[in-house]
């Protein structure tokens, strides 16, 4: 039993040695500071600068989280506060299957619906033009994807505050929506912290459905209605063609250890912050 | 001022409900889109039919190849998280029974494990295919999503047993069973809805995750019949056949959109109520 | 914040509205029930509450004597799966029926719980917060009612050079001293204590006991216990409870040396 325990432990380790040795012989050809600051994306010539799609993967993730951020809050404040518990015993399995739903079904439905609603509506709203198949996209999407976990999260965390303290504060005059604000936010910080920094480091991952609708172009963009070109993009897309050019299997598996290396440092992170807050 | 705190308040529940409301509303969008754009070209042959020749370019056939892979995938790669993960979250439950700490230790690395995507897996285990110089396979889509999906495997199993009151593992212990026996007789018995949402919930992951086979299963027209044989999956499928010129590809994209969507669907409710049923006799 | 002026009374008023109000009960509950589902947790409930008393609610756990408590400042209000009739009445007004307003109605009863509850924030801020909800900005204001009221539970010269620490940092004893007055601070009339002292060791709960002493010169209090000591300690009126059914109520002399029911007789053997 213990084997299968240590197995399973030791694996991010396993896996991210395997990626760097295989990514090693880039470093050969280029310093790890220029592979992650340069923007010269040129496979062909042996040039691979990884900024556009590592600025790709965190607008796309930034924009999950503008969307995510007030969605989740208000829905699990609502959920765990004011809600009846009709609406609870419904919203669990809906959380449950938006959380299991494969994102190729996600990409599907982005392309069916989210892209041209950028295209059509949005864009046209800011006085823009776009294909649809933007940041933008993506970041709707990932956003959806995102809030089940999130969420999930957050009404843990406040289903652990006492009901003797939101007692408390209503005996002193408060309403119920400042005891939320005094008791229930303020005192969960870490809590919720750790809810938003998990979703963010699932969003930096996710392939499949941002890679459907965002565009895939190497650049680096300010503008949510361009496209853009995130990291596990690039890993996915070019598989194909991995073998061919000399150095770009290297590339790949540097891209995949750069992912695996800052998720797993993100999850590391706050899911301390919440094994400490357990404690408590 | 209390006009202002009771409008405040107003709006903030009224804005926190309609929140909690769209949710609902957008699963049900999303589920109802995809039904509706695949119904069309939804039909038994789909189903039951594995590619016939030009069917990439509209002509014949069904996804039959793809259903098959990604069930012998998906129960493949779960039967090998089942061995090696229930071990690990008995073990950690009663072996490590009296070492508190070193307990969250080991949760608070598989909840991190967790986090990692499906891609890193699958360049991992294209790696692993270059070094051992298999190719693109059943087998390699086998492991890798046994990878991916054994955290899940050992967290879910875990969550359930840690909730098994301590006097029962002692009651155990008390009329003379070692403890393995223990482990697999008593534990077992009473965590066996969190056995089976485990299970479920691994096979709906191993089923649907597509980024993870990207380029380890490969690709065939065929049903696989050994495990060196590339396999198609439905994930894959829908996103090849989306990004086909033509569009009643498309149109088919869509159909097996509806048939994975079926399959997730029933997986989580079904999950979800197995659980609720065999928790029933279980110790509060 | 304008508080009304006082009307022009001529003597004789004034003296029949201060015999009035020391003889009128601050407040009276009338045909109380309350219902969960089937479950019958308070049946029929009539009684008053003298002024500046320390009334207190005896019974076994389960009679229903803190969910009465709850009614009192409508905390009932926020389970949905309870159903109360009946009125209380604060001076002519009933709260219980009234939807308007709640948190006015809860600002004049403060609420000491069985655990001490501390708000996550410092001790200042703990007992500032009653003041901050009502909207005062005025730093003095607040500083001076803060040491005031911490004084008035003995907590100054504990806590005066730490007022910024963390409320989680007192020991409990402090802690509930701590919740006391910020439920002070928000100038109830009345005081519901639902066995405060059931977490304190025998100190703090004395110290507790002797606050509810000197407090009720000033103010209502309501007290619930299920320790028979206690009650023979502090209380000027008695209410025993038992099934959700008030027993008897009285004063205490009365009900412990001569007990008329059967009931009380028995939980008084118990007690001792």
């Amino acid at each position: 039993m213990i084997t299968s325990l240590v197995t399973i432990l030791l694996l991010p380790l396993i896996i991210g040695i395997g990626l760097y040795l295989k990514a090693a012989p880039l470093f050969d050809q280029q310093s790890f500071l220029s592979l992650v600051f340069s923007s010269q994306w040129a496979p062909s010539k042996g040039e691979f600068g990884f900024w556009p799609f590592i600025v790709g993967s965190l607008y796309v993730t930034l924009l999950s989280f503008i969307f995510t951020l007030p969605v989740c809050l208000l829905a699990a404040i609502y959920l765990t506060q004011f809600s009846s518990k009709q609406l609870i015993r419904i919203m669990h399995p809906v959380i449950d299957v938006l959380a299991g739903l494969p994102s190729v079904i996600y990409g599907v439905w982005g392309i069916l619906i989210i892209v041209p609603m950028v295209s059509r509506y949005i864009a046209p709203f800011f006085n823009t033009t776009s294909s649809g198949y933007s940041v933008l996209s993506g970041g709707i999407v990932l956003a959806i994807m995102c809030i089940p976990y999130i969420l999930n999260m957050l009404i843990e965390v406040f289903n652990t505050v006492p009901a003797g303290l939101k007692e408390a504060s209503l005996s002193m005059g408060a309403t119920q929506w400042e005891s939320v604000k005094h008791v229930v936010i303020r005192g969960n910080y870490p809590g919720i912290i750790s809810a938003y920094g998990l979703g963010i480091a699932k969003a930096f991952g996710e392939t499949i459905a941002v890679m459907m609708v965002v565009g895939n172009v190497v650049k680096v963009t300010g503008n949510p209605f361009d496209a853009a070109y995130p990291l596990p993009a690039l890993i996915a897309n070019n598989y194909g063609e991995m073998m061919s050019i000399p150095m770009y299997d290297s590339a790949l598996m540097f891209a995949a250890f750069l992912l695996l290396a800052i998720i797993l440092v993100f999850n590391l992170i706050f899911r301390y912050l919440i094994h400490k807050t357990k404690r408590q | 001022m209390r006009r202002i705190k009771i409008l405040e308040e107003k709006f903030f529940v009224y804005i926190s409900a309609f929140m909690a409301y769209s949710l609902i509303a957008v699963l049900a969008f999303i589920i109802l889109v995809v039904f509706v754009k695949g119904f069309n070209a939804l039909n038994l042959d789909m189903i039951l039919k594995t590619p016939r020749g030009g069917y990439y370019y509209g002509g014949e056939g069904g996804v039959l190849n793809a259903i098959m892979g990604s069930v012998y995938i998906a129960f493949g790669a779960t039967i090998i998280a089942i061995f090696i993960g229930m071990p690990a979250a008995l073990y950690i439950n009663v072996q490590l029974v009296r070492y508190r700490r070193t307990q969250n230790t080991i949760r608070y690395f598989l909840d991190a494990l967790w986090g990692i995507p499906s891609i890193v897996y699958c360049a991992f285990g294209f790696a692993l295919i270059l070094f051992f110089g298999m190719n693109a396979s059943l087998l390699a889509g086998i492991i890798t999503v046994a990878l991916l999906i054994s955290p899940i495997m050992v967290r879910t199993f875990d969550e359930v047993l840690s909730t098994i009151p301590k006097g029962l593992h002692e009651a155990s212990l008390a009329m003379g069973s070692t403890r393995t026996e223990t482990a697999f007789r008593v534990m077992f018995k009473q965590g066996f809805s969190g056995f089976i949402t485990a299970v479920l919930l691994s096979f709906g992951r191993g089923i649907g995750d597509a980024a993870s086979v990207l380029f380890t299963a490969g690709y065939t027209d065929n049903v696989p019949v050994n495990l060196d044989e590339p396999a198609a999956t439905l994930p894959l499928a829908i996103f090849f056949q989306l990004g086909s010129p033509i569009p009643e590809v498309r149109e088919r994209a869509f159909a097996s959109a509806v048939i994975l969507t079926v399959i997730i669907l029933a997986l989580s409710l079904g999950a979800r109520y197995l659980s609720k049923r065999y928790s029933r006799t279980n110790l509060k | 914040m304008f508080l009304p002026e006082p009307e022009i009374m001529s003597d004789k008023e004034v003296i029949s509205m201060s015999v009035e109000k020391s003889v009128l009960p601050v407040l009276r509950v009338r045909n109380l029930n309350v219902y969960a589902g089937n479950h019958h947790i308070l049946d029929d409930v009539n009684l008053d509450i003298p002024r500046n008393k320390i009334t207190v609610l005896l019974g076994p756990s389960g009679c229903g004597k803190t969910t009465l408590l709850k009614c009192i400042n409508k905390l009932t209000d926020l389970y949905k799966e309870l159903k109360v009739t009946g009125n209380i009445l604060i001076e002519h007004d009933d709260i219980l029926n009234t939807t308007t307003n709640i948190p006015s109605i809860r600002q004049k009863m403060g609420l000491l719980s069985q655990r001490p509850y501390p708000l996550p924030v410092s001790i200042y801020k703990n007992v500032a917060y009653g003041l901050k909800l009502k909207g005062v900005r005025d730093k003095k204001l607040v500083e001076f009612s803060v040491e005031k009221h911490l004084r008035e539970v003995g907590l100054w010269e504990e806590v005066k050079n730490r007022l910024h620490a963390p409320a989680t940092s007192l020991s409990i004893g402090q802690q509930q001293r701590l919740c006391l007055a910020r439920g002070l601070a928000v100038k109830p009339s009345i005081i519901l204590a639902d066995e405060p002292t059931s977490a304190l060791d025998p100190i703090s709960s004395k110290i507790i006991e002797n606050l509810f002493k000197d407090l009720k010169r000033h103010y209502t209090i309501i007290l619930v216990t299920h320790v028979l000591r206690q009650a023979m300690r502090l209380a000027d009126h008695v209410i025993f409870m038992n099934d959700g059914k008030i027993i008897e109520q009285g004063q205490p002399e009365e009900l412990f040396k001569n007990p008329k029911t059967e009931e009380m007789r028995a939980y008084l053997v118990d007690g001792n």
